[in-house]
């Protein structure tokens, strides 16, 4: 009896490595069924400030297009960027604009939607706007206390997000306070950052307009208030491109460039700005 | 005939077990080389001694920097202080709870601290960022309650149950005779316990601090959530990074330099961690060998 057992649980873990090599084949075979008729997988990686903007339109464009998944891969932007040029995703995002040798390296970019960066504060505090100039001071360590800038007497509590993050450069970059910021508390999610600044009435944080929940308070900057109005003209200063980074030269697969192409177009406009950010397509 | 088949089967499964067997020294082997090979190249860009001990981190400046001295100094007080905190109320709970407590009360706290080893690191952090960090800068008056004292204190109620648990065990291991011998000669309970019974288990004890201080100093999940994460040099109200929380928090965006200096910091804590498990199991064979 006890050797029947033995044989049957041998003979079933051998069927199960064959089982598991039979799947992953079959895995592979199926990527490459692009004929006609477009059906398939578009693959997306890249930065967590756009996860909303691309679940929204992968979500819109599979009503439409039954055969074809768009997956997304939230892995940062550069993560994103380093996929697209290794061929690990078909379509690489990225909330900022491309580097001069991520350009050179044969990288295309399109700029999908604009996204104001939103300064937060604890709905609590009087402060309601601040300059670019402020900002940079308070970020810096110039600027200390919120009563130099019209608040309470209290020490600022500087929140920003971890090295490399893409709202982190792009604070940075437009604030001009690139590798200055003295940070108290370094996150590493939108959602992090918002929930900190909602518990200390001391706080200041940034994050994407587009994620900004009742709990905290947007800071209008230089008199004006972040909305998408302010951002499409560009009055509202804080504000970044969510880009489609492609390969330069390669072709998307069919579905690929089905999805692209519906992304980029005047129909997604609406599902855009449904998830937050300001379409650019005309 | 049916002796060559039962010796086929017998091999069979002996090769089965082998290859499963085989898959956990694989494993170890493969991050091992990984972690060496991916660790080493930064290393040397940098220069050892201004990675270890370099005080400043900016690995995404114009002009970056790799000091990991903040880390380290950060995973030893972090881990020495939630040692500090945490072995006394874990080895009187195990001293009560192997000798001390009646039947009923030992099984409801041992349930208990079995459940609190179950408990998910992120859910300790998710508790601590929403409770602790603010009740820190609450009850201090400081600015900000995300610290090193927060991280600390998440530290050692996690490792509570490891340090329970292992003592626990070493402690009910010592002979009854030992203790009737004690109280015969006229000692009381309690004198009998911590004269008798804790130093027969004392290195089944050390074992368990050992055991705390691994799970500690590799925790990354949890103090990410309620230290600040700001590579400051470690002060108890300052916001500061560990050696695990270093590599976690900036994987996801890292490239070039930066992400090769993460990989080295990761061979820094594996060889932390390593030093660690050389400690455990030196105590846990001397203990073997002494009875």
């Amino acid at each position: 009896m006890k050797k029947l057992i033995s044989l049957v649980l041998a003979a079933l873990m051998a069927l199960t490595l064959f089982a598991a090599c039979g799947k992953s084949d079959n895995g592979g075979t199926t990527d490459n069924n692009d004929n006609a008729e477009v059906t398939g997988t578009v693959s997306t990686d890249g930065s967590t400030s756009m996860e909303k903007v691309i679940m929204s339109l992968g979500e819109a464009f599979q009503a439409d297009n039954k055969g074809i998944t768009v997956g997304y891969n939230p892995t940062g932007s550069g993560s994103g960027i380093t996929a697209v040029s290794e061929g690990r995703c078909d379509i690489g995002l990225a909330s900022r604009a491309l580097k001069d040798d991520e350009k050179a390296s044969g990288l295309k970019e399109t700029v999908l939607a604009l996204d104001g960066i939103a300064i937060i504060v604890n709905p609590e505090n009087k402060v309601s706007d601040l300059s670019i100039e402020q900002i940079a001071k308070i970020y810096t360590g110039e600027i200390t206390n919120w009563k130099d800038v019209g608040g309470a007497d209290a020490e600022i509590v500087l929140i920003g997000r971890e090295a490399g993050s893409g709202t982190r450069d792009g604070f940075e970059s437009i604030t001009d306070t690139k590798d200055a910021c003295k940070y108290r508390q370094e996150l590493t999610s939108t959602g992090d950052v918002i929930t900190t600044v909602a518990g200390n009435p001391n706080a200041i944080g940034y994050a994407s307009l587009a994620s900004v929940k009742d709990t905290v308070k947007a800071l209008s900057v230089g008199g004006v208030a972040p909305t998408e109005a302010t951002v499409s003209d560009g009055t509202y200063a804080v504000q970044r491109p969510f880009v489609l980074v492609t390969k330069d030269g390669t072709e998307l697969s069919a579905a690929a460039q089905k999805f692209f192409e519906y992304a980029t177009g005047a129909a997604a406009a609406d599902v855009i700005s449904a998830a937050g950010a300001v379409p650019v397509a005309k | 005939m049916k002796v060559k088949t039962k010796n086929l089967i017998e091999n069979i499964v002996h090769g089965i077990f082998l290859v499963l067997g085989l898959v956990t020294v694989a494993s170890v082997l493969m991050i091992t080389v990984y972690l060496i090979v991916s660790g080493i190249p930064a290393i040397k860009e940098i220069g050892l001694p201004n990675f270890l001990l370099g005080k400043k981190w900016a690995s995404t400046a114009a002009e970056p920097s790799y000091g990991i001295l903040p880390f380290i100094l950060t995973s030893v007080y972090g881990t020495a202080g939630a040692i500090v905190l945490g072995v006394p109320v874990g080895f009187m709970a195990a001293v009560y709870l192997a000798k001390m407590a009646n039947k009923r009360v030992r099984t409801v706290v041992v349930e208990a601290v079995s459940l609190l080893a179950g408990i998910p690191s992120v859910v300790y952090g998710l508790v601590g960022m929403m409770v602790l960090v603010p009740g820190i800068r609450k009850v201090f008056n400081v600015p900000d309650g995300a610290s090193l004292l927060a991280a600390i204190i998440v530290l050692a109620i996690m490792i509570l149950p490891s340090i329970i648990k292992v003592s626990m065990t070493s402690l009910e291991a010592v002979p009854r005779e030992y203790e009737d011998a004690s109280l015969a000669l006229g000692a009381t309970p309690t004198e009998t316990y911590f004269r008798v019974s804790v130093p027969a288990a004392k290195s089944g004890i050390a074992a368990a601090v050992v055991l705390g201080v691994g799970r500690a100093i590799g925790e990354a999940m949890a103090v990410m959530m309620v230290s600040g994460n700001a590579p400051n040099m470690p002060e108890l109200f300052q916001s500061v990074r560990f050696l695990t929380t270093a590599v976690a928090s900036e994987m996801s965006y890292s490239s070039g330099l930066q992400r090769q200096a993460l990989f080295s910091i990761a061979l820094v804590l594996f060889l932390f961690i390593m030093l660690i498990n050389a400690t455990l199991n030196f105590l846990l064979k001397r203990d073997k060998s002494n009875g």
